[in-house]
């Protein structure tokens, strides 16, 4: 269908080759652990972003996904010297949990209310039983969950097939960034696809994609276990990052905080997530320095202004003032035509 | 003998207290046209819905077949895919989407990739959409947006089209299009219609069956029907004439 993007975009190549040429020279420029933190909650964001922006399903507790990526990791690489498969196992196990209660929440055709709060408790109940690890009795192989206290001090991301060579600094910024990139190109190919196309379907008219036969339990399922795999990757980054996991992933902040980057970037935008994690992310680093203001207290106001008159996000409303200048510069040149017709044929105009 | 499409057998539905379809068998054959009229109230739309599996939270008895399998405890997505196509009572269409991908994820379901391009294009032509066909669905009238949600069910190439009330809210021009649009589905497809405009079912000129208190009161062609005592008494009153 020539023409139809069904409202997802087209892919801006150009802008995207500027993107990666200025990620992946970063290091040449300026240090990376800023960076490196930034791209981790924007693909976070970018998780919560796809799935939301595009199949309408609005999850209160992605944190659990991103906390279940980072835990993964930690117990894992205790357990297995050479890093690599315990980085698979991050994508993998979120994805699996989500897999499961996806399929109970979607097949169980809960209500969008329910399901919030269903995801919410999810991330909670985890966040209260990471905190009450503290004993000997919670151990898995090496691995000591450490309660409140967190796992410290795990093996970090290697070079695959090297347990000797630790990946850090501006490669560890390097892996997360490619990743971010690489996770970009994978949720474009998802919404040009057939399968992003039926999702954003779903998004519109779930009632009317359930009559046209799709079974749409199914594909919710399948787009929030890839959003869940997404996000434990982001959750494994972090690990890696802080080099410490504590139950403050699985936070009611942490949530929030995913939630409130994706709606001030713009929902249904894959840009809008990713730009509203790094403004927002570096506004938190930033208030982070001082002590007068609390920074939740800047990101609620941010979110309520941003709601009251932006609704869709930022992303979102500059495409749309652009259309509109768009618009207004071609209809100026019409008018500007029919008047230079008319000055050159003044007779016919008698 | 051509085959039956769909069967209900002793349908019976029940909201708590309320007997919404009471002991209903009715049968339609292939290339059948049927419309289904009552008053407000009399079941049409549960029946309906019971049909293609909608109703959740209902006591449901007896059983539906549709081409032969017993759909009676399918899902929705399962009994569509035995080849029926639905517009409901309030146009169910995917208002942020264009016409054309409206039609498209309608073609794409059972169709590749350009035999459902194929199929959009055939059915913009057929519905004359070409004007609309890049307009986003929720910028239209109600009337075209009808007409898009029959596209929708027409690109599908169904074998059963159930249309809910296709009639409401659309201009007298509008509706000798649809009549013949539907007559047009017909010709392959066995066809219910549920719509309280007479007018309109009589252009149909289908056999038709009576809805009262959730039960068949009648069935038959349209002038025995409309001149039934009883369906006088029930529901048209005057309007038959």
């Amino acid at each position: 269908m020539t023409g139809s993007d069904f409202g997802a975009g087209r892919m801006p190549w150009i802008w995207f080759a500027v993107a990666a040429v200025a990620v992946l020279g970063l290091p040449l420029v300026a240090r990376t652990d800023t960076p490196a933190l930034l791209a981790i909650w924007c693909l976070f964001a970018l998780s919560l972003g796809l799935m939301w922006g595009y199949a309408g399903i609005l999850s209160f507790g992605h944190a659990a996904y991103y906390g279940l990526g980072a835990y993964t990791f930690a117990v894992a690489s205790f357990n297995i010297p050479d890093t690599t498969v315990p980085l698979l196992l991050a994508i993998a196990v979120p994805a699996v949990v989500a897999a499961v209660i996806g399929a109970m929440m979607f097949y169980g055709r809960i209500s969008d209310v329910y399901l919030g709060v269903i995801t919410l408790v999810v991330t909670l109940i985890l966040n209260r039983f990471m905190n009450a690890t503290a004993g000997d009795a919670y151990r898995i192989g090496n691995a000591r969950l450490g309660g409140f206290n967190g796992m410290p001090a795990f093996p970090t991301l290697n070079v695959p097939g090297d347990p000797a060579a630790a990946i850090y600094g501006d490669g560890l910024y390097y892996v997360i960034a490619v990743s971010l990139l690489l996770a970009y190109l994978l949720a474009r190919w998802i919404l040009t696809s057939d399968f992003g196309r039926i999702l954003i379907g779903i998004r519109e008219n779930e009632q009317r994609m359930e009559l046209l036969g799709y079974n749409v339990p199914a594909y919710k399922t399948a787009i929030f276990t890839i959003s869940a795999g997404m996000a434990g990757l982001a959750g494994c980054f972090f690990a890696n990052y802080a080099e410490i996991v504590t139950p403050g992933v699985f936070s009611l902040g942490q949530t929030a905080e995913v939630l409130i980057w994706v709606i001030v970037g713009g929902l249904g935008t894959l840009i809008g997530p990713i730009l509203g994690a790094v403004v927002l992310g570096v506004l938190k680093l930033e208030l982070g320095r001082q002590q007068l203001i609390d920074n939740s207290l800047v990101l609620g106001a941010i979110l309520i202004l941003v709601v009251l008159f932006i609704p869709n996000g930022f992303v979102p409303f500059f495409m749309q003032w652009r259309r509109r200048l768009a618009r207004m510069q071609a209809q100026r040149r019409r008018v500007g035509g029919v008047r230079r017709r008319r000055l050159a044929m003044p007779d016919a105009e008698a | 003998m051509s085959e039956t499409v769909v069967e209900t057998q002793d349908l019976s539905v029940r909201f708590g207290g309320v007997l919404a379809v009471n002991s209903v068998s009715f049968s339609l054959r292939e290339r059948e046209l049927r419309c289904l009229i009552g008053p407000n109230g009399a079941g049409k739309s549960t029946f309906f819905k019971s049909v293609t599996g909608q109703l959740r939270g209902a006591q449901t008895s007896g059983r539906v077949l549709v081409v032969g399998e017993d759909v009676t405890t399918w899902r929705t997505h399962h009994i569509i895919r035995l080849g029926v196509g639905v517009k409901t009572q309030v146009p169910s269409v995917m208002n942020g989407l264009t016409v054309l991908e409206n039609l498209w994820l309608s073609a794409r379901r059972t169709l590749g990739h350009a035999e459902a391009e194929a199929v959009v294009d055939e059915v913009v032509s057929e519905l004359r959409l070409q004007g609309l066909a890049r307009h986003r669905v929720g910028e239209l009238a109600h009337g075209q947006r009808q007409l898009v949600e029959i596209g929708i069910v027409l690109a599908a190439k169904p074998r059963l089209v159930l249309l809910d009330e296709p009639a409401a809210g659309i201009t007298s021009t509008e509706m000798e299009r649809l009549v013949a649009i539907i007559k047009r589905i017909n010709q392959a497809a066995a066809v219910i219609v549920v719509d309280h405009d007479m007018h309109f079912v009589r252009m149909l000129e289908g056999r038709i069956t009576v809805f009262h208190q959730g039960a068949v009161l009648v069935e038959g062609a349209a002038d025995t029907v409309l001149s039934d005592a009883r369906v006088r008494e029930v529901y048209l009153g005057n309007r038959a004439r």
